[in-house]
């Protein structure tokens, strides 16, 4: 017997121990119909070979280890960002029970979400009476001042109509008609969570600008100074958030965060369960019809966001998830040249110090190999930043990237010297990822946490920067944006270099003359 | 410091009974009437504990429930490793439930074992107007060329298919016969059918009994030679180890286990089961059905139990020997005797840090009743509990067998309900699921996932209850719950007053 009372052994000590380890292997060689060791062996080796690659490429119609996930998660992120807003998922309700675990694996927060309980019933008849008693449940139970709905599968496959549904359920008192019930449909058989992040953003401004789907007078647009500042679906959307706060108002500009999740995400132990914390008010989400302009951080987040914003008569602008010097860069010249407020020279100093820092490190990045996958602008931007170190992003690939997100990676290869033997792959998954890490091999992988199981398979250190992040904790809560969210990645990538070099020459008597004690 | 111990037991019904009305009074009329039924507070000697269950959730107000789908690819089907399972439908579904429970096994991942994986059919738009059976079957080729060591395949519905008319029964049937008679399952579990996990349960067992059992021939040659002592092992899911830390005492005391279900578990594990001479059954909610077809069928008993804590442990192993000879008897009380030394120092060492504190449990079909017994090892006391999906027969064994008189009582509970009880019964410790876990954390109560075992485990069998004892406290004993409110704003309201 091992366990022991003092020292308790839990799974990862426990089953190690001899009894475990000889009644293991009898189960297997007794019960399970093992294959043979040797044919598991062969198969192996051949699923690293370029034949194998070529099959794995040639892949029509499986999916296998995608880095995406669907709509109504997306949904959900953009309607917390909202003062006292919850999100009503419409159809049935393990979708939501999904997206409730979701985040909360990744954020280590409550995550408030409620969902219309369609069955199968409701896949007969239509979920109109789920909508309505529904809304009355939730509003007479959270208190909200806003449900944003949305939609899974369930709902679109049937057709249910949002807007009828809303409006009938007010006429039978669910909420008062004065309410607001901004809707999306978000079918998770079209695009990824970052359409449905888009979709509920437009439907949320069409609600307050549009006249509240015609219950309320369209909003006129009376132009002001202050800019609109959109996050786009973000994993670091905590500290992201912060920070651009921080730089804006060292800037001193007018600006409203439009979904700004980041204290609803980041709520305090003190006592109190807050379900709703922070968050754009309902008048703020209003008034930024007036803004001057509106800045997106990720371009295929708000793909129809931005041009309704412009339909609407404002300028838009749209970046990649910047991160790095050339980045931070554009986006404060821009925002500079936006508002007319002036970069300050706390700001010009702050780049300076990512420049020192690169500087000083730069010799461990310089030709290094990177494999990296995402969603399509944080690719963009991680790959931007890679190349501005001196590194090669060699494998991009995003399984919810399209053709035109291809080929603006592309352009960013032909950019730089560094991207002259660099790939990009859209609509690809995280099986086509391990071939190419098997037959075209990189020094580090970027990717979220799932990319644990290539580090494995491959032997490609794994860096993790993206989402979801479940096995490490608290990497939310820095910003990856700004001259500060650079130098937070620089310092993430570095940590891995100098660990990888440590792992590499610590067999004493045999490497450990390159085990230094100064890098 | 729990209400309940300062209270006699009409105090604490009294209370709960108010609580449970308090509650109740937030919903509209309709809501509250459906919900009254689901609340209630035990009274001893009763058969059950007065709750209606496995009834529609309420839309709307936060229920903390799966889906059928969640029940069949997430709870029975996933764990099985030799097999490719689909997520067949869009994208999501596989993608949240991807390696998100803890099933331990032990192989070649994407090689010849794929539980870790995401295999999904990524369903477009396309194929929800044209259907998706053409998309499945070449899906099926793919795994044939691409995982060719893979030992069957399953098909785990979402949503959708079952609403767009697709036949996945007849590829299922087409591609096996292409393939040698390869084990090809299709699920219907899509999410909207029933009212929870649960009906994904029923209806993965089924497809078992349908689409494994049935196509084994009946002269087929067992790959192994029969004992008297052959068991199963039927609902453990070998969450963070559970069925392995379970299989060795089973093995300690002279039986041989031939299966899994499901956790670590193979086809051919499944495949064998029908030779059991005895079907243990450990998470009764979602393998009933199954073990109750092999007792019809092949005229296998079997016996529940439960291995959660030492006192339950000794009684399950006694019942289990009571279906064999003397030399299994004999067996379970040297196993018995063997830990009882490492059992005494558990409770030595932890009992004095937990004895008389008070838990909340809300978790699925099994845990809301089985870990009670390992918590009053511990000298706790569990003062409200509820199932996720329980049937009446779960509340029956509930009652029965492990409630104390007072205990409330809440089936499907919704978000606010949870909330509103823990706040006023003020427990020392919530065990439920990683949904309800940072709610209760904020409110500065200690918290442990009683799904996940919180990232730990075995919680089984006693090298399990060593775990589950420090895991305990340590949730509940950490320094930082002291720390939760600003030492400032603890200062008595008169006093501040008094400074400004
Ligand atoms: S893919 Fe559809 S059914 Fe699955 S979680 Fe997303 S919305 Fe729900
Ligand atoms: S023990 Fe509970 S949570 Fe686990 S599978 Fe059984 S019913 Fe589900």
């Amino acid at each position: 017997m091992t366990q022991n009372a003092d020292h308790v052994l839990d799974h990862f000590e426990l089953f190690r121990g001899p009894e475990y380890q000889q009644m293991l292997a009898n189960k297997k060689k007794m019960f399970e119909n093992p294959r043979d060791p040797a044919e598991v062996e062969r198969v192996r080796e051949w699923a690293k070979t370029p034949e194998y690659r070529e099959k794995n490429f040639a892949r029509e119609a499986l999916t296998v280890n995608p880095a995406k996930a669907c709509q109504p998660l997306g949904a959900v992120f953009a309607a917390v960002g909202f003062e006292s807003t919850i999100p009503f998922v419409h159809g049935s309700q393990g979708c939501v029970a999904y997206y409730r675990s979701h985040f909360s694996r990744h954020f280590k927060e409550p995550s408030s979400c409620v969902s219309s309980s369609m069955t199968e019933d409701a896949a007969v008849f239509g979920g109109l009476n789920n909508m309505i008693d529904g809304l009355a449940n939730t509003y007479a139970m959270y208190k909200p001042k806003m449900i944003a709905v949305s939609t899974t599968c369930m709902a679109e496959v049937i057709g249910d109509d949002l807007n009828a549904f809303i409006k009938t359920a007010k006429e039978k008192g669910s909420v008062p008609a004065e309410f607001d019930v901004p809707f999306a449909h978000t079918p998770a058989f079209v695009g990824s969570h970052v359409t449905g992040y888009d979709n509920v953003m437009k439907g949320i401004l069409e609600h307050f600008w549009d006249g509240k789907a015609r219950t309320a007078p369209v909003l006129e647009r009376v132009p002001n100074e202050s800019i609109n500042f959109i996050g786009g679906f973000d994993g670091y959307t905590v500290g992201n958030l912060r920070e651009i706060k921080r730089l804006f108002e060292t800037m001193g500009v007018d600006y409203t965060i439009l979904g700004d999740n980041s204290d609803v995400f980041d709520t305090p132990t003190d006592g109190e369960f807050r379900m709703y914390d922070g968050g754009t008010t309902l008048v703020e989400a209003a008034e930024a019809l007036h803004a001057k302009a509106t800045i997106s951080m990720q371009e295929f987040s708000t793909e129809k966001t931005l041009p309704f914003i412009a339909a609407h008569g404002q300028q838009v602008v749209a970046f990649n998830h910047p991160i790095g010097v050339a980045g931070t860069d554009a986006f404060l010249m821009a925002v500079s040249r936006l508002t007319g407020k002036e970069i300050p020279e706390e700001l010009a100093r702050e780049r300076g110090r990512l420049v020192d820092a690169i500087a000083d490190s730069s010799a461990h990045i310089h030709g290094k190999k990177f494999a990296l996958y995402g969603d399509p602008d944080l690719c963009l931007g991680l790959a931007a930043f890679l190349l501005e170190l001196g590194a090669e992003p060699t494998h991009v690939l995003a399984t919810n990237g399209t053709k035109g997100w291809a080929e603006k990676v592309q352009a960013l290869f032909d950019s730089s010297p560094f991207g002259q033997n660099c790939h990009v792959y859209p609509g690809k998954d995280l099986w086509h990822m391990r071939s190419l890490l098997f037959t075209d091999p990189v020094d580090f992988l970027i990717g979220n946490t799932y990319g644990k199981y290539l580090e494995r398979d491959t032997g490609t250190p794994l860096i993790r920067i993206g989402f979801p992040v479940f096995d490490r904790h608290h990497h939310h809560r820095r910003p990856v944006w700004g001259y500060q969210g650079g130098m937070n990645v620089l310092i993430t990538i570095l940590d891995k270099i100098f660990d990888e070099i440590d792992r590499n020459t610590n067999v004493p008597a045999k490497t450990d003359y390159s085990f230094d004690i100064i890098r | 410091m729990s209400l309940a111990q300062t209270q006699s037991i009409e105090d604490i019904k009294a209370r709960n009974k108010d609580l449970i009305n308090e509650v109740l009074q937030i919903y509209p009329d309709k809501t509250a009437k459906r919900r009254a039924k689901h609340l209630n507070v035990h009274e001893a000697g009763k058969s059950d504990c007065g709750v209606k269950s496995n009834l529609k959730s309420v839309p709307g107000v936060m229920t903390i429930r799966g889906c059928a789908y969640a029940g069949s690819k997430g709870v029975v089907w996933g764990p099985i490793k030799d097999m490719i399972h689909i997520s067949h439908g869009p994208v999501g579904c596989g993608q949240y439930s991807w390696a998100a429970r803890r099933n331990y096994y032990i192989g070649t991942t994407g090689i010849d074992t794929f539980v870790t994986m995401q295999f999904t059919s990524d369903f477009q738009e396309k194929d929800i107007v044209f259907g998706g059976d053409k998309k499945l079957a070449k899906i099926m080729d793919e795994i044939q060329e691409l995982f060719p060591l893979n030992n069957g395949i399953t098909v785990q519905s979402e949503c959708p298919i079952g609403l767009i008319g697709d036949d996945i029964e007849a590829v299922s049937k087409a591609k096996s016969k292409e393939y040698d008679g390869k084990t090809i399952v299709p699920v219907r579990c899509e999410g909207f059918r029933g009212v929870s996990q649960s009906l994904g349960h029923h209806i993965a067992n089924d497809a078992i009994r349908d689409w494994v059992f049935d196509k084994i021939p009946a002269d087929a040659t067992p790959r192994f030679e029969p004992t008297d002592y052959d068991v199963a092992i039927i609902g453990d899911y070998n969450i963070g180890g559970d069925a392995w830390s379970s299989r060795i005492l089973l093995e300690e005391m002279g039986l041989r286990v031939i299966a899994q279900w499901s956790g670590d578990g193979s086809l051919a594990e499944l495949e064998a089961t029908p030779k059991a001479k005895l079907n243990v059954l450990h998470c009764y909610r979602s393998m009933n059905y199954i073990s109750r077809h092999m007792e019809e069928k092949y005229g296998i008993p079997w016996c529940e139990y439960n291995f959660f804590g030492p006192s339950k442990i000794a009684e399950s192993l006694r019942k289990i020997a009571s279906f064999f000879d003397d030399k299994i008897k004999d067996g379970a009380e040297q196993v018995i005797a063997k830990y009882q030394p490492l059992m005494d120092a558990v409770i030595a060492k932890y009992r004095p840090r937990l004895e008389g504190k008070t838990v909340m449990l809300f978790v699925g079909g099994l845990r809301p009743r089985h870990v009670i017994g390992a918590y009053e090892d511990l000298g706790m006391e569990v003062v409200g509990t509820g199932y996720e999906f329980g049937h009446n027969d779960d509340y029956q064994r509930t009652a029965q067998h492990y409630v104390k008189d007072g205990t409330l009582i809440y089936d499907d509970v919704t978000g606010y309900e949870f909330e509103k009880f823990v706040e006023k019964i003020q427990p020392d410790l919530v065990g439920s699921g990683i949904k309800e876990k940072y709610v209760f954390q904020k409110m500065g109560v200690p918290f442990r996932q009683m799904h996940s075992w919180d990232y730990s485990g075995p919680y089984h069998g006693y090298d399990g209850f060593a775990i589950f004892a420090r895991d305990m406290d340590m949730a509940i004993n950490a320094p930082i719950w002291k720390m939760a409110r600003a030492p400032w704003k603890a200062v008595p309201k008169p006093t501040l007053m008094a400074a400004e």
